[in-house]
């Protein structure tokens, strides 16, 4: 850097680029422990997974998979061994233990209900903020900046101390336990967040883009449709995230309103210990499925995300 | 094309009026220049004449029709913007064609026409390629390209030349005028550079404080100022002021300033007494030893073919554009001498011009043709 530049950005040096990359990777290094433990456990047998001293090595098998997909019974050996060959692994595994499988568990229906909980009420959520925020950013709305304050404040408290009140109202409406009851409270949470966010995103578009479109003959949804939004996407994909990430991960509310039809993941997940034993790697298994959709969608939209994520701190 | 008709048109955000009753008629085909400061509502009254701002009084009517309280896409008028409005996602034939695209036109013919339009523009080259990585002169034109593809009732354009460097804005200056003798559209311009104005303007409202201080072609603007703040804004120095007290009768010729008698321009109106102005443009500036009006040379801004000297006199500074060859120290005393029959005079309370010799001679309207290049 010369003297010259007196005010421009000055580069990192060396020594400071390295401090930095060695708390990072410490970092990352710690945060990612527990992940891999999770996802080695999964391929753990169960005496395995609960072995002491731990094991960092191990024989893997798909122990834990094939008890989280299936239901199991005891039985004879005489009687396993008057059935036919094993059918696939998991067949040959569970009778290993002395079990034959019954039926599937409840964890594909489980996961399916995240599934649509979480991408039904993202998607509500991030259409409901795209339009109230370019209706905050573009419009003069009466009181615009205490109904933001008060969009906000909605996210002061922690949602859950109003779980009760939700609770008693839910039983009222026959919303408890339905994934519609699920999509509608995950996008109320959401929705605040995304009016902020996106609010952020569509002022920085510049108005003319639609001025220009409706002097050249389109309606305002017409030219909010073709000019505004494909330069929202960013700024949409970024809240998408955020609202899928919590919807996705959400569990007090799941616990408390969920109990059978529209159960989703995060609850059931913990109710696998307890059907015979503590069976480890068919939770870790379990926890392995569940961080797969977040991981592709992150990684998909990881450019997003981070925009997303330093967003107000740089300005163009 | 139509004629652009503007009826005491005001517009009010909360207590701050941005117009205040505007009145003026943009001809059929004139290429008319809305100049003025920064907040001194030209914009806002561009923006309701295209339907982005509602008036809050008054009328618009276009082509004889009264579209006040019309939305924009019902008015068939195009904008150019400052910043371009060119859609990022879309490349330069898309954006070329997005207005008629909207007409629900055959594709075979938007195809048409905008190659058309884009040879008109010299840009047929560019027409696949995306907008962010074009320059500012070919933003600008595909911008142009947007507009006149539609073949609208009038142009509006808010200071479009605004973002380019000094060498790219000459050239569209340049541009645009010869783009606006081939298509003859009615064009309304804004903008708060003079020069630009100057340039291309058929006709010029210069606005201040939400009023149109003076409407006229450029040469009216210049010569024949209709109030101090215009006299002020336009040239460059602008115009000095002397100032000088006492009424004014009608036939008077001559007026008294600092001591020195100056001869000006006959006086047609009465004026009682009150503080006045004398107005002179630095080039009706001679030095002149004989002269009584008197002062000391305080500095000097050499501009090759002339030079602009600031002389500190008894009732301030006073810059003169004299020819570059004379060799003038600070300090030096001269003497200067006004060229009696191109001088302005104005009362100071309300700025307005008096009227003198200088507005009789006949006014030649939309007169753009073989002006004298000033700079």
């Amino acid at each position: 850097m010369s003297l010259t530049s007196a005010h421009s950005v000055v580069a990192p040096s060396v020594v400071s680029k390295r401090v930095a990359g060695t708390i990072i990777v410490l970092y990352a290094l710690i945060s990612i422990v527990p992940l891999l433990w999770i996802f080695a456990t999964s391929f753990k047998t169960p005496p395995d997974s609960i072995a002491y001293p731990p094991k960092i090595l191990f024989q893997p098998s798909l122990e834990g998979y094939c008890n989280l997909f299936s239901t199991r019974t005891r039985q004879t050996p005489e009687y396993i061994n008057s059935l036919g060959p094993a059918t696939g692994v998991c067949d040959e595994t569970v009778r290993k233990r002395n079990m034959v499988i019954a039926g599937p568990s409840n964890f594909m229906p489980r996961f399916v209900n995240s599934l649509i909980i979480a991408f039904g009420s993202t998607f509500c959520a991030v259409f409901l903020g795209t339009l109230s925020a370019y209706g905050f950013s573009r419009f003069k709305v009466p009181l615009a900046d205490d109904l933001l304050f008060f969009i906000l404040s909605t996210r002061m408290m922690p949602p859950i101390a109003v779980a009760i009140p939700i609770y008693l109202m839910y039983r009222e409406l026959g919303l408890s336990d339905t994934a519609l009851g699920m999509i509608l409270l995950y996008t109320a949470v959401n929705v605040s967040l995304a009016v902020w966010l996106l609010k952020g995103f569509i002022d920085e578009i510049p108005r003319e883009y639609e001025e220009a479109a409706m002097i050249d003959g389109y309606t305002r949804l017409q030219a909010f449709w073709r000019t505004v939004l494909p330069q929202a996407t960013t700024g949409i994909a970024a809240t998408a995230i955020f609202c899928l990430i919590f919807a996705w991960n959400e569990y007090a509310f799941a616990a408390l309103l969920t109990s059978g039809t529209a159960q989703t993941a995060p609850p059931f997940i913990p109710t696998i210990i307890g059907e015979g034993g503590q069976d480890w790697p068919a939770v870790a298994a379990g926890t392995t499925i569940f961080l797969v959709p977040i991981l592709v969608f992150t990684i998909l939209l990881r450019k997003q995300l981070l925009r997303g994520i330093t967003f107000g701190a740089v300005r163009k | 094309m139509a004629e652009i008709r503007v009826e005491h048109l005001r517009k009010a955000f909360g207590d701050f009026v941005a117009v205040q009753d505007s009145s003026f008629v943009v001809g059929d085909g004139e290429f008319f220049v809305m100049l003025g400061p920064s907040g001194c509502g030209k914009t806002t009254t561009l923006r309701m004449i295209a339907g982005l701002e509602l008036p809050t009084g008054g009328k618009i009517l276009l082509g004889g029709e009264d579209v006040t309280m019309r939305r924009a896409r019902e008015r068939d008028i195009a904008f150019v913007f400052q910043l371009f409005a060119l859609y990022p996602h879309m490349n330069v034939r898309k954006n070329i064609g997005f207005p008629l695209l909207a007409q629900g036109m055959p594709g075979i013919e938007i195809r048409q026409r905008v190659e058309e339009t884009a040879k008109l523009l010299r840009i047929d080259h560019l027409l696949n390629k995306s907008v962010s990585g074009l320059s500012g002169g070919d933003r600008q034109r595909v911008a142009l390209g947007r507009a006149i593809v539609r073949r609208p009732k009038c142009f509006l354009m808010d200071e479009p030349l605004g973002t380019l460097d000094t060498e790219f804005r000459d050239l569209m200056v340049h541009e645009l005028r010869e783009l606006h003798n081939r298509i003859h559209a009615t064009t309304v311009y804004v903008t708060h550079d003079q020069m630009e104005a100057m340039s291309m303007a058929d006709k010029i409202a210069v606005m201040n404080h939400g009023v149109i201080e003076q409407f006229g072609t450029p040469r009216e603007i210049y010569d024949r100022p209709a109030t101090m703040f215009v006299a002020d804004f336009i040239g460059s120095p602008p115009m000095n002021f002397l100032g000088f007290g006492g009424g004014l009768s009608k036939g008077a010729s001559e007026i008294v300033v600092q001591g020195a008698k100056v001869a000006v321009p006959e006086v047609r109106e009465d004026i009682a007494p009150a503080d006045m102005a004398l107005g002179i443009r630095p080039e009706h500036i001679r030095f002149d030893d004989g002269s009584k009006l008197r002062g000391a040379i305080y500095g000097t801004e050499y501009l090759g073919t002339t030079q602009i000297v600031a002389v500190e006199t008894s009732g301030g500074i006073i810059k003169a554009r004299v020819p570059a060859e004379i060799r003038l120290n600070p300090g030096d005393q001269v003497g200067l001498a006004l060229s009696s029959t191109r001088l302005s005079l104005f009362e100071k309370g309300s700025g307005r011009a008096v009227r003198t010799a200088i507005h009789d001679t006949v006014i030649h309207h939309g007169a753009s043709q073989g002006r004298a290049h000033r700079g």
